[in-house]
């Protein structure tokens, strides 16, 4: 996927003025928070589990080149084979290599982020086998030339009419608006596909160094027919996603599927092992493991280890004020919303992404259900912190900066500054109370509105309070 | 390598070298000691409990119950069901327990031992156990059950003993690897409810891929 996480604020811009995309964020609010919440009511351990969940994997971390050797001593016990990749480079030429080994003309597709960072679909597609998504969403994704928005509906930003108009389309039948037609319809035309694909390729949820097997959690049971119907099954997985047993793994599954779609549990937990055994008579006769790296051993000891707990499961997004404003493709590459706005920089380079870390209002509510307690805003703050230190702050905001340090310094000065500026800020505010442009702050204030300050500042408030004055 | 650039990377980033015989040690015990995390409280219940709690959590998920006094009326309730849905042809994993019943009810619908093929309308199969915790169902590969019996169809029934309900997923590993010490069957399946999507405008359709119905035969025993 092309990069375009540098013009963040033009595209948010664009994306708050696109009606259609509005209406399905203003739908979308409504579904996984709601569906969280009432989940997590109905676990009273969910609080605690989380707890044990991020020593987990911080203990997983500490280990992590034990728990890999397990893994992929196990794969190999049981027939299997593990393709170890430094980068994104790696990765697809594993993933070729395979395929053209087995002489591979189409490949059909489970859902994965890690095959989307790795752009695998425009290289294989380049090199002569056609990639088919098989996620509902992916799939609708394919056919516009699009790409996800949020890391498990990936059509988030889609509405009806949109599908409507797209299988009406390629499919080359009579137009319907029906969801339950147009699913039935993309379940007949990929049916086709599954049986008659060489390679399915599945992504992971986790890698279990006990058994050698992989695990998919998925609601649709695409990723089940793409491993089980073609002769060779790949499996795509970042090396952070292993877990010591299945006991372990238990454990996330119980946060996973309530943290991100507030389900109970998700329709099918798939584990694979190894190729089919010989009295299976069907299931795959090839089974690959391509473990992906790309920068994140180099989070390892850094600012941005505990990101390596993350286990993909949207909560953070699907919480997230900015994310709600402005959609998933206004940050410009393939990880959105605050799990994104620390990901992102690290993988593509902090000069390229410099916006997304930004783009937060601090408001913490992505720490907050966080099912690993990932702390994202102190992450994205470690991000601005090392973007201003390379001096890519547009000069603007620097000098804002270098001025309210002056300021801060030089407290009667601050007191009078903040007092006048307050006054200031109602004044822009008028009537509505709320502040949609400030000078110098554009990159502020261009997508986000803020209440103008009420009353006394802070230092005045203070001071009364400790004149004993409570009023 | 790739694989010792990776490591180098992790063991400089963890500020040490390859790890020391005591931590290895100490990482393949915890692999070994299988011990559970936490487990709600939930699903701690005595067997008519867990029995219960199975109910209603499949029942939640979408899942349809169909409760049997006993295995031997199974043909009649399967042939009972597809007639009333309108099919003809059922797909079967072929276990001996299953064999050994007299399909005699079933009359002009045939039954098919074989793997599953795209058109087929609907399965039937055993499975090794239900986890009462979200009304769960673990099935897994063998040379009886082939998996695609579990996914292509459009319906898929699926046989339940009360003596295979367990209260957690914990019980369910403990089970699968008695029944499998040296290594786990190519795939393992956990199946809640029967498969859904809510890719297309948000709007959530039971029958993506997988399974429009899921039908589970439940089959007292005595206690
Ligand atoms: S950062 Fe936390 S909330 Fe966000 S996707 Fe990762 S695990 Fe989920």
């Amino acid at each position: 996927m092309q990069i375009h996480s540098p013009e963040f604020k033009e595209n948010a811009r664009i994306a708050l003025h696109n009606e259609p995309l509005q209406a399905a964020l203003g739908q979308f609010k409504f579904g996984f928070p709601v569906n969280r919440a009432r989940a997590i009511a109905n676990l009273p351990e969910f609080e605690t589990l989380r707890d044990h969940a991020r020593d987990l994997k911080n203990h997983i971390i500490q280990n992590l080149d034990i728990y890999l050797e397990q893994f992929e001593q196990q794969v190999t016990a049981n027939g299997g084979h593990v393709h170890w990749c430094s980068t994104a480079e790696d990765a697809r030429q594993a993933i070729l290599d395979i395929c053209q080994h087995v002489g591979a003309k189409t490949v059909t597709k489970g859902k994965s982020m890690v095959s989307e960072e790795i752009n695998l679909n425009d290289y294989l597609e380049a090199n002569g086998i056609e990639p088919v998504e098989t996620d509902l969403g992916e799939y609708i994704l394919q056919l516009r030339g699009d790409h996800p928005s949020h890391i498990i509906a990936p059509a988030i930003h889609l509405n009806v009419d949109d599908v409507a108009d797209t299988f009406h389309e390629h499919h080359h039948r009579p137009r319907s608006d029906d969801p339950q037609t147009l699913m039935k319809e993309a379940r007949e035309v990929l049916r086709k596909k599954f049986v008659s694909a060489d390679v399915g390729i599945t992504g992971a949820n986790f890698l279990v160094a006990e058994t050698g097997s992989t695990i998919i959690v998925t609601n649709e049971g695409n990723g089940d027919l793409t491993q089980t119907l073609p002769k060779t099954h790949i499996v795509i997985s970042s090396i952070e996603k292993v877990v010591p047993n299945l006991e372990d793994m238990s454990l996330f599954l119980r946060l996973l599927a309530r943290s991100s779609t507030g389900q109970e549990f998700t329709v099918y937990n798939t584990l694979s092992t190894g190729p089919r055994r010989p009295d299976d008579q069907d299931g795959p006769e090839n089974f690959h493991v391509v473990l992906v790296d790309n920068g994140r051993s180099d989070m390892v000891g850094t600012d941005f280890q505990d990101m390596l707990r993350c286990i993909r499961c949207a909560a953070c997004m699907n919480h997230c004020p900015v994310y709600g404003a402005v959609g998933g493709h206004s940050y410009g590459w393939v990880y959105p919303g605050p799990m994104g706005s620390v990901l992102t920089p690290q993988m593509i380079g902090i000069d390229k992404s410099a916006h997304l870390p930004n783009a937060s209002t601090a408001c913490g509510k992505c720490q907050e259900v966080c099912p690993v307690r990932i702390p994202l805003p102190k992450l994205m703050r470690h991000w601005r912190e090392k973007e201003f230190e390379q001096h890519l702050t547009p000069s603007t905001v620097r000098w804002g900066l270098a001025g309210w340090a002056f300021f801060a310094k030089r407290p009667a000065l601050y007191r009078w500054l903040a007092r006048s500026s307050a006054w200031f800020m109602r004044r822009m505010a008028g009537k509505k109370g709320r502040i949609s442009k400030l000078p110098m702050a554009g990159g502020w204030t261009d997508w986000r509105e803020m209440p103008a300050p009420q009353g006394a500042t802070f230092m005045d408030q203070w001071k009364k309070r400790q004149s004993g004055d409570q009023s | 390598m790739s694989k010792t650039a990776i490591f180098n990377k992790i063991r400089r980033g963890l500020k040490r070298g390859a790890p020391s015989a005591e931590q290895t040690a100490a990482a393949l015990a915890r692999i070994q000691s299988r011990k559970p995390e936490l487990v709600p409280a939930r699903s701690q219940l005595d067997h008519p409990g867990q029995i219960e709690l199975f109910r209603s959590m499949s029942s939640q998920a979408a899942a349809k119950l169909i409760d049997l006094d006993s295995l031997t009326q199974l043909p009649e309730k399967v042939a009972e069901w597809m007639q009333h849905q309108g099919f003809t042809e059922l797909v079967s994993a072929n276990e001996s327990w299953l064999n050994e019943l007299d399909w005699a009810p079933l009359n002009n619908i045939s039954r098919t031992c074989r793997v599953a093929q795209s058109g087929d309308n609907v399965s039937l199969t055993g499975c090794m156990a239900g986890i009462a915790e979200t009304g769960t169902l673990m099935l897994h590969s063998g040379g009886n059950s082939p998996t695609t019996l579990n996914f292509l169809p459009d319906c898929h029934l699926v046989v339940l003993r009360e003596s295979q309900i367990v209260g957690c997923y914990e019980d369910a590993w403990a089970m699968l690897r008695q029944n499998h010490p040296d290594s786990l069957p190519r795939t393992v399946n956990m199946i809640t409810g029967p498969s859904r999507s809510a890719d297309i405008g948000q709007k959530l359709q039971m029958g993506a891929h997988g399974p429009c119905e899921l039908v589970i035969f439940l089959v007292k025993e005595a206690h």
